[in-house]
């Protein structure tokens, strides 16, 4: 932990922006389950860097596949 | 006609042939209501995450449909009645995708998911060190280090927000 500058930002890019984004679908579980935390909770767009949009949809799609049991309301 | 997508699951108990005689069975429903299935899948007997009335599994069948509300009415009606089916969910689409679905796609592939621990939906600590190293020399880190100590602990915390946010949901 050292020298780090104190008003740095990273560039930040929407993972679902650009030419070939992945498509958000309730049915693709693997990709989903990248944005879900360890205990089944919806990971936070701060630190995922999704576009609110997109984090909109992708809340969607990941509630959708709750519903199908393609992923888990709680892990534990 | 609007489009819509169907996922249904079925008991663990009946064959994918009776799978299939249902499948059959929704679809005549719908063609009986001025509608048509423009695919069917059968994804197979999948591990359900949690219980479904009792059930630790189940088979998962999609039908994409372009038929008029009506239909879907009464689909779902039927799909209620049905004690064969644990769950189903319809939703409208705004195109039907011809191809096979990514749950067909990835039926092959199964053991794909070993790596597990470089996610990469937060930024990585290594690189963004090395990124600081390297280019500004040693001495004109120290000072900046020093800056931002002393510029207080808002700056500290805005910068450690993201590495615990599960314990700050827990605490409130």
């Amino acid at each position: 932990m050292k020298g780090r500058r104190p008003f740095f930002r990273r560039p930040k890019s929407c993972p679902f922006s650009g030419p070939d984004a992945p498509k958000i679908d309730y049915k693709d579980t693997k990709l989903l389950q990248r944005y879900i935390s360890e205990r089944g909770k919806i990971v936070p767009r701060r630190i995922t860097t999704v576009s609110a949009k997109k984090q909109r949809e992708l809340a969607r799609a990941i509630k959708r596949a709750r519903n199908l049991a393609l992923l888990p309301f709680v892990l534990d | 006609m609007p489009y819509y997508e169907s996922v249904f699951i079925t008991r663990p108990d009946i064959t994918a042939a009776q799978v299939e005689a249902l499948t059959e069975s929704f679809t005549t429903i719908t063609s009986e209501n001025g509608g048509s299935v423009t695919k069917n899948e059968y994804w197979g007997l999948k591990t359900l995450t949690y219980r479904i009335k009792k059930n630790r599994k189940g088979h998962y069948s999609l039908l994409n449909l372009d038929a008029p509300p009506a239909a879907v009415k009464e689909l779902e009606r039927n799909m209620l009645i049905n004690e064969d089916i644990l769950r189903f969910m319809t939703i409208r689409v705004d195109e039907l995708e011809a191809e096979p679905s990514i749950m067909m796609r990835n039926k092959g592939a199964r053991d794909d998911r070993p790596r597990r621990d470089d996610r990469d939906d937060r930024p990585r600590r290594d690189d963004r060190d090395k990124e600081d190293v390297r280019p500004v020399a040693a001495p004109v880190a120290a000072p900046i280090a020093a800056v931002d100590d002393g510029s207080g602990p808002s700056v500290a915390v805005a910068d450690d927000v993201p590495n615990n946010v599960d314990n700050k949901g827990a605490d409130s």
